[in-house]
């Protein structure tokens, strides 16, 4: 243990990355899921006690790949934001992994299941490296090895149109990937440093003949991660790629994908840049802001009229994303713990519903709205939990959502924007339409003849969309975990700037 | 062995017994009469605890209870004070009653998912409680959301495309005010006045211009869609479809009694009764609350539908409460409360009536009601005593609302207010009394196939709550002092 100890934050990058090596080459699936499960509860411990390091001394830690000095060296950091991020990518992980093995076995060939989870590893390889790194051009390194690693998982979809989701996210990918080097390498024309911290602090001083490649490369480095993140109206890649992979990997993209592209947002925005230049030279904040409500809004609206309900989760998430990056753009301390806290609350809520939709799909084939017709009472738990769930997303109190649009809220009011509150709680109201259309499907229409037959799914996928669905309301009620490392992670982003 | 009953133990247990109670249900499914135990012992112990707590507030304690903080200045947290002890006393009490009709009224209609129904009940009962011992504004959301919630299954019990849709009436209409309009209210109340908590006084005097209280009374008085201030009031008219139980003391009692408790608390403990006289803005909500009141009037004049009628009366009756927390005299206060107990006990009692006439003679509307009164005279008897008791008649309970009101709105020098006050009552009786005068001087309809010999009284069940329910007017008329007293303690400042 002492002698690991040192080299605690490669950890999550290096397990699930030899995990996939191994897991290729087995040759059922079964063992490649063993492999996948140790892998990410590997990667999840070593993410829980690099957070417990950082919370316990307060002081980020670095490592020195291969020793070498940065800025010539890759610099592993991980402070409370980036800790708090793995954290969450590997929690939603680790609670699927249990999961995986049923659905997986349902949705996928028996001789490519083994690529399945060696695929999953080296996206969550990807996520994780994204976030640990502390080099802006190892960033983009890990960011190729998630989205090439997701194109594959999507593309192994049990409908034939998972093909074509995958090739519309690829060229977006690709754009997202292309956009972002770009900006790297006018960052690096300015500063000749890749290093995270070291461009920080090299820009302070930069000559202001450079103004305009500096902001060249905020513009490039802002839409490349946007199209990651699917800020409204770059999401159009979204719906059909969670609607059509297969469901495991429909969970962990929901989960943690997009999360992680909001980490790197974050990171750009506040420790790159610095509110000095992200927010004042240009109007990000405003066109931020004025992109987050339309997310929320008619992101909702399209999601009230969808009739698959993995799409129409899809279209939520567009609008939860919404929120995040609303917190963004408001920038205070309350605004961006909204926005840091939900998302783990979102990463938990809406990994919980796609399980559901999951757990449906796996006993009768499909989740389109009607199909769910009367299974409140064949699946009593799975849709109890669903409904939970959706009342988080709607923001119930006592739900881990209502914390989320609280702190939004209370931020929106510190700045004096009243419209803006009311735009929170509007979309929140649409989120009671569409979650009510599936209540209604599931609890007053009579079932059809198939769905009158079915029932819970095997216990491996049920406990965990239970566990997901209790940890909605903890999060609600107990916000120590979530709230308080949010708002100093958030306090983090804002003092770094003084 | 038995801890010791504090009163902190007490404020706990209000919450927490209904809740208890209702999990156990689901375990006694299969033997109903244990069930019906459960369900009675459960609220026997309810008015047992909220009837102990009084003594303690009427001698000036108020105890509180902190749970825990959920985040920085989000606290769950109780406190008994006088107003939410009146109300936990009226729903606690009334709970047992309606327990014993809802065993009459649910066998002698052969309901289905009646276990369901009771353990939403019971749920339900706890949010309520929830919501008259919140110490803070932050935990009355809560319960109040956890009410909207917990009632939705039973207003959609039928499971029948029209239940279905009133359900989506209810839940977007509830959510809905509550959330869009109630919720940014309470936060900006916590930027503004850097605490959720209610204090004697109010915590809003001198944080903010008369605007922005006006504004923000406003989304008070409309966000607290239970309510059912006009034009958020459809919600109620479309919950009837529910069992008539439910109607009772859901939508007659407990759901919008925690309407307008809240809109008098918010009153009273957040803003403290001269901030809202003193804010310009509250005229126009006193018009709001005075065109409701007579407008529901109005319509229950219409209705042909028993239970239309009754809600659209209760509709009319709440503004009554949302009136004299405006118009902000101490009177006028005193009014609201003893209406919200008043009320209560007489519009119960001819929700039961109704719910009695449907079990027995299977009628639902008014025209339907001809010499109903032969065959049910228990029944329709009770029922012309609820009703003078709405109207306002001594020797019953309604007359001293109405009179605190009345002098309440003469104090604050509104004459319009009082006007509607006394036009509103005239109204109360032409659509109350014609009830009455059908089922007792009308002739049966001869073509009618229950009248004469088969039509009965309702289950013996109903007709216990029923008799239980008609004293209770009368015993409010001679016991109106506690709720006088706490009323008058609930406003001092200190």
């Amino acid at each position: 243990m002492k002698a690991i100890e040192p080299h605690l934050p490669v950890l999550p990058v290096l397990i699930p990355l030899f995990g996939a090596l191994i897991s290729a080459f087995f040759r059922r699936g079964t063992m490649a899921w063993g492999m996948a499960l140790v892998a990410t509860w590997g990667a999840a411990a070593a993410s829980w006690l690099l957070l417990a390091k950082v919370l316990a001394t307060g002081q980020p830690i670095s490592y020195l790949m291969g020793g070498w000095a940065v800025p010539w060296g890759i610099e592993y950091r991980v402070d409370v934001l980036n800790a708090f991020v793995l954290m969450l990518v590997t929690l939603v992980g680790a609670i699927l992994m249990p999961y995986a093995r049923k659905s997986v076995a349902h949705e996928i060939d028996q001789h490519v299941q083994a690529w399945f989870y060696s695929m999953y590893l080296l996206s969550l390889t990807g996520l994780l490296g994204i976030t640990v790194t502390g080099d802006a051009f190892n960033v983009f390194v890990f960011l190729e090895i998630s989205s090439l690693s997701t194109y594959v998982l999507i593309a192994m979809g049990r409908h034939r149109r998972a093909v074509l989701a995958a090739y519309q996210y690829l060229i977006v990918g690709t754009i997202g990937a292309t956009f972002y080097v770009i900006g790297i390498g006018l960052l690096y024309l300015v500063t000749g440093s890749l290093n995270i911290a070291d461009i920080a602090s090299r820009l302070g001083s930069a000559p202001p003949e450079f103004s305009r490649p500096i902001l060249a490369a905020l513009a490039f480095l802002t839409v490349g991660v946007c199209l990651k993140l699917a800020l409204f109206p770059l999401h159009v890649w979204l719906p059909n790629a969670y609607a059509y992979a297969p469901s495991v990997a429909t969970v962990f993209l929901a989960g943690t994908a997009t999360k992680v592209a909001v980490y790197l947002l974050l990171r750009l925005f506040f420790s790159v840049f610095g509110v000095a230049i992200s927010f004042k030279t240009l109007p990000v904040a405003q066109l931020l802001l004025v992109l987050s409500v339309a997310a929320m809004l008619i992101a909702s609206l399209s999601a009230v009229f969808e009739e698959n309900a993995e799409r129409m989760l899809a279209y939520s998430s567009v609008a939860q994303i919404g929120y995040i990056t609303l917190g963004i753009a408001l920038a205070n301390q309350s605004g961006l713990t909204g926005s840091i806290v939900h998302l783990l609350n979102h990463a938990v809520m809406k990994a919980a519903l796609f399980m559901a939709l999951g757990a449906v799909v796996y006993r009768l084939g499909a989740a389109r709205i009607s199909d769910m017709a009367g299974l409140g009472r064949r699946m009593p738990l799975t849709m109890a939990a669903f409904v939970l769930t959706g009342l988080g997303i709607i923001g119930v109190p006592g739900t881990a959502g209502f914390i989320s649009k609280w702190y939004l809220a209370l931020g929106a009011l510190e700045k004096g924007y009243w419209p803006l509150v009311f735009l929170i709680v509007v979309s929140s109201l649409l989120a009671v339409i569409y979650i009510g259309r599936v209540v209604e499907a599931a609890y007053f229409r009579e079932p059809t003849e198939s769905n009158a037959k079915t029932k819970e799914p095997p216990l491996s996928m049920l406990v965990p969309i239970l566990a997901l669905a209790a940890l909605t309301i903890y999060l609600g009620i107990d916000t120590r975990v979530s709230a308080e490392i949010a708002a100093s992670a958030a306090k983090m982003l804002l003092g770094g700037l003084k | 062995m038995i801890p010791k009953l504090t009163p902190e133990l007490l404020v706990i247990g209000a919450v927490i017994v209904p809740l208890v109670g209702g999990l156990l249900l689901p375990f006694f499914h299969r033997t109903p009469n244990f069930r019906e135990i459960v369900t009675l012992a459960t609220a026997a112990k309810l008015a047992f605890v909220v009837w102990s707590l009084l003594a303690n507030v009427l001698a000036g304690a108020r105890p509180e209870v902190n749970v825990f903080e959920v985040a920085p200045g989000l606290e769950l947290a109780f406190k008994v004070e006088p107003l939410g002890m009146l109300f936990a006393l009226v729903a606690g009490s009334l709970w047992i009653v309606n327990s014993i009709y809802s065993i009459g009224y649910m066998r002698g209609n052969g309901e289905p998912r009646q276990t369901t129904f009771y353990v939403c009940f019971a749920v339900a009962l706890s949010a309520t409680m929830g919501i008259a011992f919140a110490k803070n504004l932050f935990t009355l959301f809560v319960f109040y959301e956890a009410l909207t919630l917990s009632t939705y299954p039973l207003v959609t019990h039928k499971a029948t495309p029209e239940a279905m849709r009133a359900g989506r009436v209810y839940l977007v209409l509830l959510l809905g005010t509550s959330m869009v309009l109630l919720l940014p209210a309470i936060v900006a109340t916590g930027v503004l006045a850097g605490t959720l908590d209610f204090k004697p006084g109010g915590i809003l005097a001198g944080k903010a211009g008369a605007g922005v209280l006006g504004l923000l009374l406003a989304l008070y008085v409309f966000g607290i869609g239970k309510a059912a201030l006009m034009p958020f009031h459809f919600w109620l008219p479309a919950a009837m479809v529910a069992p008539t139980p439910v109607s009772a003391l859901l939508h007659a009692v407990a759901v919008v009694k925690a309407g307008v408790f809240t809109v008098l608390k918010v009153v009273v403990l957040v803003f403290g009764l001269d901030v809202v006289s003193g804010t310009p803005a509250t005229t126009w909500l006193i018009y709001a609350a005075a065109a409701t009141l007579l407008l529901a009037a109005l319509t229950a004049l219409a209705q042909d539908n028993l239970k239309a009628r009754l809600a659209y009366s209760t509709v009319s009756q709440l503004a009554y409460v949302v009136l004299g927390a405006l118009l902000a005299t101490k009177m006028s206060s005193v009014g609201a409360g003893m209406q919200i107990a008043t009320h209560a006990a007489g519009k119960i009692t001819l929700f039961f009536c109704a719910g009695a006439v449907y079990v027995a003679a299977h009628k639902t509307e008014v025209s339907e009601l001809n010499g109903i009164g032969r065959a049910m005279p228990v029944t329709m008897f009770a029922f012309l005593v609820g009703s003078l008791s709405i109207i306002g008649m001594p020797p019953l309970g309604g007359s001293w609302s109405k009179w605190f009101l009345a002098m309440g709105a003469l104090d604050a020098g509104h004459r319009a207010a009082f006007s509607v006050l006394m036009l509103s009552s005239l109204l109360s009786v032409a659509y109350l009394m014609p009830i009455v005068a059908r089922a007792f001087f009308m002739p049966p309809e001869a073509s009618s196939p229950s009248a004469g010999s088969t039509l009965q009284e309702a289950p013996l069940a109903c007709l216990i709550a029923i008799g239980l329910t008609a004293l209770m007017c009368v015993a409010l008329f001679f016991s109106a002092g506690i709720a006088e007293r706490l009323m008058i303690a609930a406003l001092a400042t200190r």
